[in-house]
């Protein structure tokens, strides 16, 4: 594999405590040398990147997407789902198990990983903690581990019944799994498109409540405390809610390993955005009421979010373009979530673009265990993202790498462009012309 | 990663909510909020124009212009209400209900909505049991459509229709007619009849309370009403148990109030909308039935020791013994079938201002 060398770039590495101007050679996919400009050692023969003038950071890491693969290529296919991560800056993506069928074997969780699938960046499967995610029977995760599974979840189809649920906890914490759950009461959420609330009855439709979302990790971090011998680890996905958000406080403060992240949407949208049926704004959890996202901001503001994740969800335009209670939930996010954090967290809201980083880097690998990733010490992944921080652009969802452009953020302006995306020492990603192959059309007219 | 530095609060300054859009078509009636003051004068003026008019004259208006009516529910009133206007201005009008076309073999709005279009459709009249569908259908078709009620959302024509009915009793002529009217109000020729009112201003209703009663929670009815009357100057108050009719209804609009108590409502109203419970949408909910006529019932005591001058209305269908007794359905105080009158004449100024009106500006991004 040819070195690759970026050079003059101002490298922030928030789990190394690095924020300065710093050379960097990457070889054989893993980070080689870092030095000051111009002091690199073992440089011959790289492919040099001029990073002047940009930011260089570890890749980012979106611990919650769905590829729709195996089953609904259609939506998304492994390989475009990760094109558009590599455009949005991601190295790293967790992909969910509610695919076709759902991904509770080995034999599934190696397929996603396959060279075959043509991943543009490195997937790491989340495989079902049930047995097709019915909630009834948990699956051998210690079989799912060695397979390359980093988690545990029935995302989409919470475990509800407590003895499956606390089985769950303790069978993962047996195999340092965590276990990450998408918290919702169904039983209180049939027919429910949107938030609960003065929007939605004057839009005539059936909400969420919050107490959905709340009792279920209430109930989750009672069975951690329970199982509080093993370790148990709880990460709540995408919370949405300010109650959610206490209760995670609060087992923080008990000592218990219990975590979460929080979507762009939930930090920047209400329950307004949805308009007038607006089936881009539609997702589950849904938008919550300004005071819920005036809670995200806080919660992430203080440090009680411990990373930012997408919920990547794409759906076919003909699945959209139907009745706000018949469209599916999801939108897309890969390649938003830098531009809107850094628009608004970092610069509206003044989080240090090193704390940043951190929730998009290397909070989400420490919850994965992914061991050499979210960082760029010497002997990591050479998994690296290159973007100019200062420039503003926006976003065209018809310009989307993705198989599918359900995004509310069509036309938003994004601050913060990539400009490589580097997987381990490969440039997966490139929003520029390379020198290379300048000179050489240079030279051959 | 320092955690521990003391929470930051501070005013936080999140993206705006963008404004809601316009319809996209000038002839469009979505939303009962969509309509301005003039334009609803100029609708009630219409309807009483249009009702008038002599039938072989009004045919002219709108012959041969083609007007779907698409129906994913079952309708007496509001079905045979719009036929009949769009008929009596000489439009040619197809009926295509769920249960009679590709709808039942998965067809989708869209799908639905462009076939009618390429088949000559120049206006459609949807009946939807989704709320928002008719947004959808606008959007996919460019075509005027007129919201004939959707799922829980509204039903801009029955609040018209309701105005309609309500305003020569309610609003004094004086009040809102221009004054050459109010003097000709005087003139042998008027003195006959109620005087139509066909101008509305803020103050039309100023001083009126009207009760909205029952199932609220369900009615697209009562959505579009406490829309459009509280911007006529009226007092809206609902009425109904906690089950049909959640607190935060009360947040859906200026002018709005609850009242659980259903004799002090009527003590306050000048007129009273008697609603269904709308057992089909009430989605497991029980209620118990004994209990809620004890509480919710208008009977004929109820009506004569609490308002015995109140206008009873009721948008059909009507489950005698259920919300209202028979007595009080027929009864003198009751204005049900003036309410049924009214809506086609209404839907004559509907449809006609569907397909007269000018091309699209392209109201919505």
């Amino acid at each position: 594999m040819t070195a690759l060398v970026i050079r003059g770039g101002h490298l922030i590495d928030p789990a190394a405590g690095l924020d300065a101007l710093k050379d960097i050679l990457l070889k054989d996919g893993h980070v080689a040398e870092i030095a000051s400009p111009g002091k690199l050692k073992q440089s011959n023969g790289a492919e040099v990147l001029d990073a002047t003038g940009l930011t260089v950071a570890p890749g980012l890491i979106d611990m919650h997407v769905h590829l729709r693969e195996p089953g609904q290529g259609y939506k998304e296919t492994i390989a475009t789902g990760t094109a558009a991560a590599a455009a949005g800056g991601f190295t790293g993506v967790a992909a969910m198990p509610n695919t076709r069928p759902v991904n509770d074997s080995p034999e599934i969780t190696r397929w996603m990983q396959s060279a075959e699938r043509a991943a543009a960046i490195r997937v790491f499967p989340i495989a079902a903690a049930t047995r097709g995610s019915k909630g009834e029977a948990i699956n051998d995760f210690a079989a799912l581990k060695s397979a390359g599974a980093v988690a545990v979840s029935d995302d989409g189809l919470p475990i509800l019944k407590d003895a499956i649920m606390r089985e769950t906890l303790s069978a993962a914490a047996r195999v340092g799994l965590s276990v990450i759950q998408h918290a919702e009461d169904t039983r209180m959420t049939q027919g429910a498109s949107m938030n609960a609330g003065a929007t939605a009855f004057r839009l005539g439709l059936r909400g969420f409540t919050n107490e959905a979302e709340s009792s279920i990790v209430e109930r989750d971090i009672r069975l951690v405390q329970e199982l509080r011998d093993a370790r148990a680890h709880l990460h709540v996905a995408h919370i949405s809610t300010a109650a959610a958000l206490a209760a995670v406080r609060q087992a923080r403060r008990n000592g218990l390993r219990v975590t979460c992240e929080v979507a762009p949407h939930h930090f920047l949208l209400t329950d307004e955005h949805v308009g007038l049926y607006n089936t881009n704004a539609k997702m589950c959890p849904p938008l919550r009421s300004a005071a819920d996202r005036d809670a995200m901001i806080e919660a992430i503001l203080d440090g009680v979010v411990d990373a930012i994740a997408t919920d990547h969800a794409p759906h076919a335009v003909h699945e959209k373009e139907v009745e706000f209670e018949n469209a599916p939930n999801g939108i897309t996010g890969l390649e938003t979530a830098l531009g809107l954090s850094l628009r608004w967290l970092h610069k509206e809201w003044k989080l240090p673009l090193g704390r940043v980083l951190s929730l998009l880097s290397a909070q989400p690998a420490a919850l994965l265990n992914l061991k050499g990733r979210g960082t760029l010490t010497v002997g990591s992944f050479a998994d690296v993202v290159v973007f100019d921080p200062k420039a503003e652009w926006t976003y065209n969802a018809r310009e989307t790498r993705s198989k599918s452009r359900n995004t509310p953020f069509d036309g938003w302006t994004m601050q913060g462009k990539v400009r490589w995306t580097i997987s381990e020492g490969r440039i997966a990603y490139s929003s520029v012309v390379s020198p290379m192959s300048i000179s050489q059309n240079g030279l051959s007219s | 990663m320092n955690r521990s530095a003391t929470p930051t609060r501070r005013q936080l300054h999140p993206p705006p909510v963008p404004a809601l859009p316009f319809p996209y078509h000038p002839g469009s009636l979505l939303s009962a909020s969509d309509l301005s003051l003039d334009e609803i004068s100029h609708i009630l003026k219409r309807a009483t124009a249009l009702e008038n008019q002599n039938p072989l004259t009004r045919d002219r208006i709108l012959s041969k212009r083609r007007v779907a009516l698409l129906f994913y529910e079952s309708s007496t009133r509001t079905r045979t209400s719009f036929e009949l206007a769009a008929k009596g201005l000489g439009a040619d009008t197809t009926l295509i209900s769920s249960l009679s076309s590709s709808i039942e073999k998965g067809e989708s709005l869209k799908d639905t909505g462009l076939t009618l279009r390429a088949l000559g459709a120049e206006a459609i009249i949807l009946r939807h049991n989704s709320s928002g569908a008719p947004w959808l259908l606008e959007a996919e078709t460019r075509l005027p459509v007129l919201n004939a009620g959707d799922g829980m959302h509204e039903h801009p024509t029955q609040a018209l229709l309701d105005l309609r009915t309500i305003l020569p009793p309610l609003a004094p002529a004086t009040k809102t007619c221009h004054p050459e009217r109010a003097q000709r109000v005087e003139g042998p020729a008027s003195s006959v009849t109620t005087p139509a009112i066909d101008q509305v201003t803020p103050e039309t209703l100023a001083g009126v309370t009207i009760t909205i009663v029952g199932d609220i929670q369900h009615s697209r009815v009562a959505r579009s009403n406490m829309l459009l009357l509280p911007r006529l100057g009226a007092r809206v108050l609902l009425c109904g148990p906690k089950e049909l009719l959640p607190e935060l209804a009360a947040q859906a609009g200026p002018g709005i109030t609850i009242e659980r108590n259903f004799e002090a409502a009527l003590r306050q109203s000048q007129a009273v909308m008697m609603l269904r419970i709308q057992a089909e949408r009430l989605a497991g909910l029980q209620l118990d039935l004994e209990e809620y006529k004890a509480n919710y019932q208008l009977t004929g005591p109820r009506l004569a020791a609490q308002a015995p001058t109140v206008i009873v209305m009721h948008p059909g269908p009507i489950i005698r013994g259920l919300e209202v007794t028979a007595g009080v359905a027929d009864g003198p105080q009751s204005v049900i079938l003036e309410q049924v009158t009214n809506g086609v004449a209404i839907r004559m100024a509907v449809v006609e201002r569907a397909l007269t009106a000018e091309n699209p500006q392209g109201g919505r991004a």
